[in-house]
């Protein structure tokens, strides 16, 4: 709309100014505008940026300070936590293993039906993970379609095992790093692949020499996307895994169940959660922060 | 593309006044609470009921049986585990009337100032619930402290966790459960669902549940009982029919339907 000055940048002429780099990578960031936003845009913004933020300064204001550490070691934090971050992990490990060729298929190849295959994966996206524990229930429990030959065959029941939780957990994440990976596939050059084959290389030498490095930053942000769903997941993992600690009760079940018991430990617990999550976004400033498109 | 943006700014200043108007209508008009039933003409408009997810069938049912006896009265029920009723309560979720499956989940809510006088309309005792094929071969109580028999329970928080600890307590068995639910409703949804071999649930839930499960009879001697407060809420902004509500559930017609679904009165 009006109020930004034409674009500076790409207009052609040569300029004959010295950009220092600081504002050189502001330009880059804000597309060269003007440094001021008119009253109808920053008024909204403000509001957003306060709704936002309010409910973690009220997270952080109310938070019992003082015995912080009496209450956190009395609690099941510890189990809690360890369970959420070794099972997010694997969640993820598995999300690389099976979810990083599936983005290159859906990328790179032209079979029949890849857009139905498409909706299909990314659907837990927008899925509600309640939904998705019931389908994973109904699918692999013990009376599930595949889940009662498991029982039958080998013995082997998933709900309520930490098995299920990471099942669950892949089932909602996995979406995220391949809609990441897969929009890295078709951002990137494809010249590089093409002359790394003409060159003589195999597709899997192509895949794993030219394409995976390519892709590199995308591959962390969506592994690391991923990871956080998976460390967030409550709905999926409540329905398929039910709760109980050591065993299924993740960090978010067990604030949403210290919440009715001792709200000053779930206040705790959900700091714990909310440093997790500002230490992922430390990691991933160099992509988020600064506004990159790839 | 202005435009557009002038007209959501409007719409929603408007919802937010129109919000503040019908707060100060509601806290106007209910500046008679003790009404009850007698004020029929006060027993009107909208009310919200938290019930303890044990009542769902039994409440349904009330609450239709209500706005039938009371034409103009619309009852909204909202079921789920009475601690987190007894939680959403004192952190001021808008309600008027709470159900409660305990009498600690009500005396949280009388001590945090949000209702007076509860008064206790039923009891309710434990059963185990099986899949109809029994696959764990439940026969008694004492079963479900073997360690291949998979039990699901409810928190401990929650009723009818906290009264099936008392079961086990009486019965001095220690059960290891693979799943502690929400509420009691979720414990019955794995017994349908044939994902555990047994729930313990209230009888209620069992004679609710119909065909889809079995039930299991606890024996009186180790049986554990829990008692249902009611109780309108102080910050119910419909008292006369909050409170009519309240004497239905009291009154005999209210003990008839608890009674079909298997209550004991107190």
């Amino acid at each position: 709309m009006s109020g930004t000055p034409p674009g500076r940048r790409g207009s052609g002429a040569p300029r004959p100014v010295t950009l220092g780099a600081r504002e050189r990578r502001r330009r880059a960031v804000t597309g060269g505008g003007s440094r001021t936003a008119p009253a109808p845009l920053l008024v909204p913004a403000l509001v957003a940026v306060a709704f936002l933020v309010v409910p973690l300064v009220g997270l952080v204001v109310r938070a019992p300070w003082t015995d912080a550490w009496d209450i956190l070691h009395g609690s099941q934090a510890a189990t809690a936590l360890r369970l959420s971050l070794w099972t997010s992990t694997l969640a993820t490990a598995i999300a690389l293993v099976v979810g990083v060729p599936l983005a290159w298929v859906l990328a790179r190849t032209d079979l029949p039906g890849l857009r139905v295959l498409r909706a299909l994966v990314t659907l837990p996206l927008v899925l509600p993970p309640v939904v998705g524990g019931v389908a994973l229930l109904l699918a692999f429990g013990r009376n599930g379609f595949l889940g009662r030959y498991l029982d039958q065959w080998f013995g082997i029941t998933i709900p309520f095992s930490s098995t299920a939780v990471v099942m669950a957990e892949t089932f909602v994440a996995m979406p995220f790093l391949v809609v990441t990976v897969e929009g890295a596939l078709r951002a990137a050059n494809r010249g590089y692949e093409d002359a790394a084959a003409t060159l003589g290389a195999g597709r899997m030498t192509v895949f794993r020499r030219v394409t995976l490095p390519m892709v590199t930053p995308s591959l962390a942000a969506g592994a690391v996307l991923c990871w956080a769903r998976a460390l967030g997941e409550f709905g999926a993992t409540i329905t398929f895994a039910g709760s109980f600690p050591g065993r299924t009760q993740t960090m978010p079940i067990a604030v949403y169940y210290a919440l009715e018991t001792d709200p000053d430990a779930a206040v705790l617990l959900s700091l714990v959660l909310l440093l997790v999550s500002v230490a992922i976004l430390v990691a991933l400033r160099d992509r988020w922060l600064r506004g990159s498109t790839v | 593309m202005r435009r557009t943006a002038t007209v959501a700014v409007v719409a929603l200043a408007a919802l937010g006044l129109a919000g503040c108007g019908s707060d100060d209508a509601g806290s106007g008009g209910s500046t008679s609470p003790s009404g009850s039933a007698s004020a029929s003409s006060d027993v009107t408009g909208q009310i919200t009921v938290l019930a303890a997810a044990s009542l769902t069938e039994s409440f349904t049912t009330l609450g239709k049986q209500f706005e039938a006896a009371h034409p103009g009265v619309k009852v909204t029920l909202s079921f789920g585990a009475s601690s987190a009723l007894a939680t959403q309560v004192t952190s001021g979720a808008p309600a008027d009337v709470f159900a409660s499956a305990s009498t600690k989940n009500m005396d949280t809510v009388v001590a945090a100032g949000a209702a007076t006088d509860p008064k206790t309309f039923a009891e309710n005792v434990m059963e185990i619930a099986v899949p109809p094929s029994n696959p764990g071969k439940v026969t008694g109580v004492d079963d479900l402290a073997r360690a291949d028999v998979k039990t699901a329970l409810c928190q401990e928080q929650v009723p009818c966790g906290a009264t099936a600890a008392k079961v086990f307590e009486n019965a001095e068995l220690t059960v290891e459960p693979v799943t502690l639910e929400p509420d009691v409703k979720s414990v019955l949804s794995k017994v349908t669902l044939g994902e555990v071999d047994a729930g313990v649930v209230y009888v209620t839930d069992v004679k609710a549940a119909g065909a889809d499960v079995e039930g299991i009879e606890i024996p009186t001697d180790v049986n554990a009982s829990t008692s249902y407060p009611i109780a309108a809420l102080s910050e119910s902004e419909n008292a006369a029919t909050a409170a009519a509500f309240v004497d239905y559930v009291l009154s005999a017609d209210g003990a008839k339907v608890l009674a079909a679904a298997g209550f004991r009165q107190p």
